[in-house]
């Protein structure tokens, strides 16, 4: 199976991960993942919620110990080196991990202290950090006071003041506007250019697709790991369509149907369907009519990282019936 | 390992600080209740309510009837001609004791015959029935020997000699255990909310990402509240002295080292409650179920421990009010040094390095 088929990265391996499992009582949280993770790689975990994503995170960052299998990150061992972890990473977990009622300067004081920074090294560090997040002018305002996206940028600031090789990001941009958003990918593409790995998980495509390579994740298992463009190499030309009609949802199950049709999914209030040949196009455009979906558009478009989601999960429950 | 410690400190100060209702709540409450239980408890009885049946109604009963009253420690609230209605009054409780004067009374003085009062008592509260009666009996047996006129002068006299509260006054026995129960529970609870909050907010997980271990975190959240528990105990302490009177013989350097050490093991206590519930509402609740009932009934604060079954005994040894309340009363009352109380000193130590174990540990597991 190709999930369990360690993924190789280019140049060295800062975070290492083979055949990884955790479990809660009969629960398999990650089940046998196996990949790597190159210095200065922007490398992202993609998933529904539950699909392992933080438990991964937690069992690198030597918060919770694997069940079996076995991880390294930047080349110490989670089970039993959690301690030299922890001096060389970063973590902005998925609650936020500021203190609302402590001013910006204050957090980061306090943060810069569970790393020891000191003297001239911490006054260089809190300039750094004030200057990334954006808020040399608003030292003394309570983080609670801040908007959104800035507390985004101080959390990951302070988890960043000891310039950790690695930084592990929790679904960092959760409920922040899309500015905002952008803005904080313009910060990881600066810390991957500058050396620092990478580690994100996110349920969002759009992030994914900034990603260097995107592993896909799915109850406990890994589905695929590659580079967006290669991962959505995998279809054929002019296998995904478009549908557009009437009565999408209604519509769905009539496609699904429909001879050739390898899977279809609802985006919206329009269809996906991944075809065997992509001459099936004509088909399905009179079938649906014929069934009173019309009018009805269908136009072969590039696949998504979503396609290539809902494919690998369909396969893998699939595998998992047979 | 300080660096990091004090960063925590420095931390949770800034948090304290900003938490006003916290803040009041450990500096205020403690005083507060100190005045409300201190002018409360005590165990002297006075007042006692009396009901007087007085039927001789001769010069010898009245001044029976003024003895009494001018004890001190009764007041007349009935003025009867007969027994009958006193069953109301004590039903009602109206009353507490009656003195009741037969008939013959002055005859049988006048006639230099032996007669009888009767004292009447509630003895629902046996506590104090027993000390009005002894009340009684002393009033009565100086009466007879005055109204017979005979100098009663048995041959083997006891003088006693009352040290250190020469007026066996019970608040001075009671304060310094008041004020060990009242900085028990207020440090038990002030802690018993420091680690479970960050759980709560979710910052615990990013704090466990950073070298910071456990005895750091807990040893640095605890030093700001025994700042904050010191000022409340100052306080207590100089109300106790300035208002109830409750002399400090012994030397105050002494007296600090005996809080500082109670107080630790008590915010320790908290602590480890901290670690092991997972909601504030837990947290409190055991906090304050675990200091109170322990430190209001094993302590010794009321009940002496000498009078306890076997059993509860030993639980006592567990209650480190136990030791800082005799601790307190003898460096208080008594004025002596270490010489006499280092054994209740080194059992404070004990629980605190006791408690702060088992808070390590309980943090390091729920890691």
């Amino acid at each position: 199976m190709s999930a369990t088929a360690p993924a190789a990265a280019v140049g060295p391996a800062v975070v290492r991960a083979s055949a990884l499992t955790r479990s809660f009582g009969d629960f398999v949280a990650v089940d046998r993942v196996s990949f790597e993770v190159a210095r200065g790689e922007v490398f992202g975990f993609l998933g529904s919620n539950g699909a392992g994503k933080t438990t991964t995170i937690r069992i690198l960052c030597g918060l919770l110990a694997p069940t079996s299998g076995s991880a390294s990150v930047a080349g110490f061992d989670v089970a039993t080196q959690s301690a030299h972890i922890k001096e060389r990473i970063g973590y902005m977990s998925q609650r936020f991990s500021l203190y609302s009622d402590l001013t910006v300067d204050e957090n980061l004081r306090f943060w810069a202290g569970a790393y020891r920074l000191w003297g001239r090294e911490l006054d260089a560090r809190l300039r750094w950090a004030r200057e990334v997040a954006e808020l040399e002018r608003r030292r003394r305002t309570l983080v609670r006071e801040l908007p959104g996206g800035y507390r985004q940028r101080l959390a990951l600031a302070c988890c960043l003041l000891h310039e950790p090789p690695v930084v592990f990001l929790d679904e960092p941009t959760g409920g922040v506007d899309p500015e905002a958003r952008r803005r904080f990918w313009d910060l990881i593409d600066d810390l991957s250019a500058a050396g620092t790995t990478v580690f994100v998980t996110t349920h969002s495509m759009d992030e994914a697709e900034r990603c260097h390579r995107v592993a896909l994740m799915h109850a406990g298992r890994l589905l695929a790991l590659d580079t967006p463009p290669r991962l959505k190499a995998g279809f054929a030309a002019g296998t995904v369509l478009e549908v557009g009609c009437a009565l999408a949802a209604r519509a769905l199950p009539r496609l699904e149907g429909l001879p050739g049709v390898v899977n279809a999914a609802l985006f919206g209030d329009r269809l996906h369907a991944v075809v065997d040949d992509p001459a099936r196009r004509r088909g399905i455009e009179t079938a649906l009519a014929e069934a009173g979906f019309a009018p009805v558009t269908v136009t072969p478009i590039a696949p998504s990282l979503e396609d290539v989601f809902i494919r690998a999960i369909r396969e893998a429950s699939r595998e998992g019936v047979a | 390992m300080i660096r990091r410690m004090l960063a925590v400190a420095v931390k949770e100060l800034l948090q304290l600080r900003r938490d006003r209702r916290t803040m009041l709540a450990l500096l205020a409450m403690p005083v507060v209740l100190l005045l409300i239980y201190g002018f409360a408890l005590s165990f002297d009885v006075r007042d006692i309510r009396l009901a007087v049946v007085d039927q001789s109604r001769t010069r010898a009963s009245r001044e029976v009837v003024e003895a009494f009253l001018k004890s001190g420690y009764f007041v007349r609230i009935a003025d009867l001609d007969e027994p009958r209605p006193l069953d109301g009054l004590f039903d009602r409780g109206t009353a507490q004791a009656a003195l009741v004067i037969p008939a013959g009374f002055g005859a049988d003085v006048a006639g230099r015959r032996l007669t009888t009062l009767q004292f009447v008592l509630d003895g629902s509260d046996s506590q104090t029935a027993s000390t009005v009666l002894g009340y009684a009996r002393q009033i009565v047996v100086s009466e007879s020997s005055r109204l017979y006129e005979v100098k009663l002068r048995p041959p083997v006299v006891a003088r006693p000699l009352v040290w250190y509260n020469p007026d066996l006054d019970s608040t001075i026995f009671l304060v310094p255990g008041l004020v060990a129960f009242i900085l028990m529970v207020s440090s038990v609870i002030a802690t018993a909310l420091a680690v479970v909050r960050e759980k709560e907010r979710g910052t615990m997980e990013s704090l466990r990402a950073t070298p910071l271990v456990a005895l750091e975190l807990l040893v640095g959240k605890t030093l700001p509240y025994l700042l904050v528990a010191s000022v409340a105990a100052t306080g207590s302490l100089t109300l106790a002295w300035g208002l109830f009177d409750v002399p400090i013989r012994g030397s105050i350097v002494w007296l600090a080292l005996i809080t500082v050490l109670f107080l630790a093991g008590g915010l320790g206590w908290g602590m480890f409650l901290s670690s092991l519930a997972d909601t504030q509402q837990v947290a409190f609740q055991l906090g304050l179920l675990s200091s109170m009932l322990p430190t209001l009934l094993l302590s010794g604060f009321i009940f002496p421990i000498s009078s306890m079954p076997r059993a509860l005994q030993l639980i006592s040894h567990i209650v480190p009010a136990r030791y800082f309340i005799s601790a307190l009363r003898e460096i208080v009352l008594k004025g002596v040094g270490p010489e006499v109380w280092w054994n209740d000193a080194l059992a404070l130590v004990a629980f605190g390095a006791v408690v702060l174990v088992l808070a390590t540990v309980q943090t390091v597991r729920s890691l």
